[in-house]
């Protein structure tokens, strides 16, 4: 079962270095997906480990939760760009001053 | 052995969303991941959560994704200009020794023999997970119910805009249109439909006017553009054609003779014959060289100087 763990942390890590590197916010939000992919993957292993569906519960509360977090998330992307013109994530930093 | 194969394609396409300059090409790639998940899953034996996962993931989720994109434009491209001096190569070099502490660390790690599925899916992985759903987690399954109508309204609220113009209702748009025939002379009516031939009807088969040239106005604009409109002339052929098969069709009948001389059905073919072929001529000379070119461009060039 190993092995599975190992794949779910280097998901994991891909999708963090992506977060980090991408600069067009949709993509950064495919990264997001890919991280949360990568912690589902390790919670059914770990259900399957332990023989308890335990894992698989929260695998599935944790794609609910995926599933409203891009809904909001495009629509704001979609607002962004609509006053922006622009998805680049260093575009949207006129909070900061 | 499904888990040797699908690994590192997934690590391969995974890597791929890194590096791919387009947006798209970075969706696909997700969906190729999304997808070996969905394997791994029913290999785990969770078969509830391979639907979900290709349902929810690959058939919702990356949809939305590809919704965005085309709205946002697919060539929106990412910018390879750091704001952050330095940023890219300082998260490559963190993410290298996060994933290097991660993977030394899991592979180290002794899990033992798995318990397996078997025990917790007896009766069917889908029952056994209602019965955990809806007895220890049924508060956060309520809380779900409640995230998700706030996500829906959310979406809804940012989502939507407001409109800044009164819309145009029919009469706003009765009195615009008198208002330019008014000034600019724009006809009043609807635009003339396509030509009806006795072999073409669709949409990119130009009327003809009066005096046999394509009208301009009767197809759409988008064909012209693409130019794929049939020209006038090859109608003139086509009554040609048809008249002299309809001849030949005549001639094996007996009484052809007696039939074409009191026939008072074929006045409008003669007639249409006298402007038929007048048109065919008058094109072919304004257009010597490009006669496979669409002819409704040259009678559209030359209709300004015609005083018809």
């Amino acid at each position: 079962m190993t092995q599975y763990i190992v794949l779910s942390a280097i998901l994991f890590t891909i999708g963090c270095v992506g977060v980090l590197t991408r600069r067009n916010a949709i993509v950064v939000f495919m990264c997001v997906e890919l991280m949360l992919n990568a912690c589902n993957l390790a919670l059914v292993t770990f259900a399957k480990q332990h023989g308890n569906l335990d894992g698989q519960v929260a695998a599935f509360f944790v794609m609910v939760v995926a599933a409203a977090e891009v809904v909001i998330g495009l629509a704001i992307i979609m607002t962004i760009f609509r006053t922006r013109r622009s998805a680049s994530v260093d575009d949207a930093s006129l909070l900061k001053y | 052995m499904a888990f040797w194969i699908l690994a590192p394609i997934m690590v391969v396409a995974a890597l791929g969303i890194l590096f791919v300059r387009k947006a798209v090409h970075a969706a696909l790639l997700l969906a190729v991941v999304m997808i070996g998940l969905a394997v791994l899953y029913a290999v785990l034996e969770a078969p509830f959560l391979f639907a979900v996962q290709i349902i929810v993931y690959t058939g919702a989720i990356l949809m939305l994704f590809l919704f965005v994109l085309m709205l946002v434009g697919v060539d929106a491209s990412d910018s390879v200009v750091e704001t952050i001096r330095g940023q890219r190569a300082l998260a490559t070099v963190l993410g290298l020794l996060l994933g290097l502490v991660l993977v030394t660390g899991f592979s180290q790690l002794a899990l033992g023999t798995a318990v397996g599925m078997e025990e917790a899916n007896r009766g069917g992985n889908i029952e056994q997970l209602a019965n955990v759903l809806f007895s220890r987690y049924v508060f956060a399954f309520e809380a779900t119910s409640a995230l998700l109508i706030t996500a829906a309204i959310g979406a809804m609220v940012l989502a939507h805009r407001e409109r800044l113009t009164p819309k145009a209702g029919q009469a706003a748009l009765a009195a615009q249109r008198m208002r330019d025939y008014s000034e600019s002379g724009k006809h009043l009516g609807p635009l003339p439909s396509p030509g009806v031939y006795a072999r073409h009807n669709a949409v990119d088969t130009p009327a003809l006017l009066p005096d046999g040239t394509a009208s301009e106005a009767s197809v759409s604009r988008v064909l012209a553009a693409r130019g794929t409109v049939r020209s006038a002339p090859a109608y003139a052929d086509d009554i040609d054609e048809v008249r002299r098969q309809l001849g030949a069709g005549r001639a094996d009948q007996p009484v052809d003779g007696t039939a074409d001389a009191t026939d008072p059905a074929r006045m409008p073919e003669q007639s249409g014959k006298a402007g038929a072929p007048a048109t065919t001529e008058e094109d072919v000379k304004t257009t010597p060289g490009r006669s496979s070119s669409p002819p409704l461009r040259s009678s559209a060039e030359q209709r300004p100087g015609d005083p018809a």
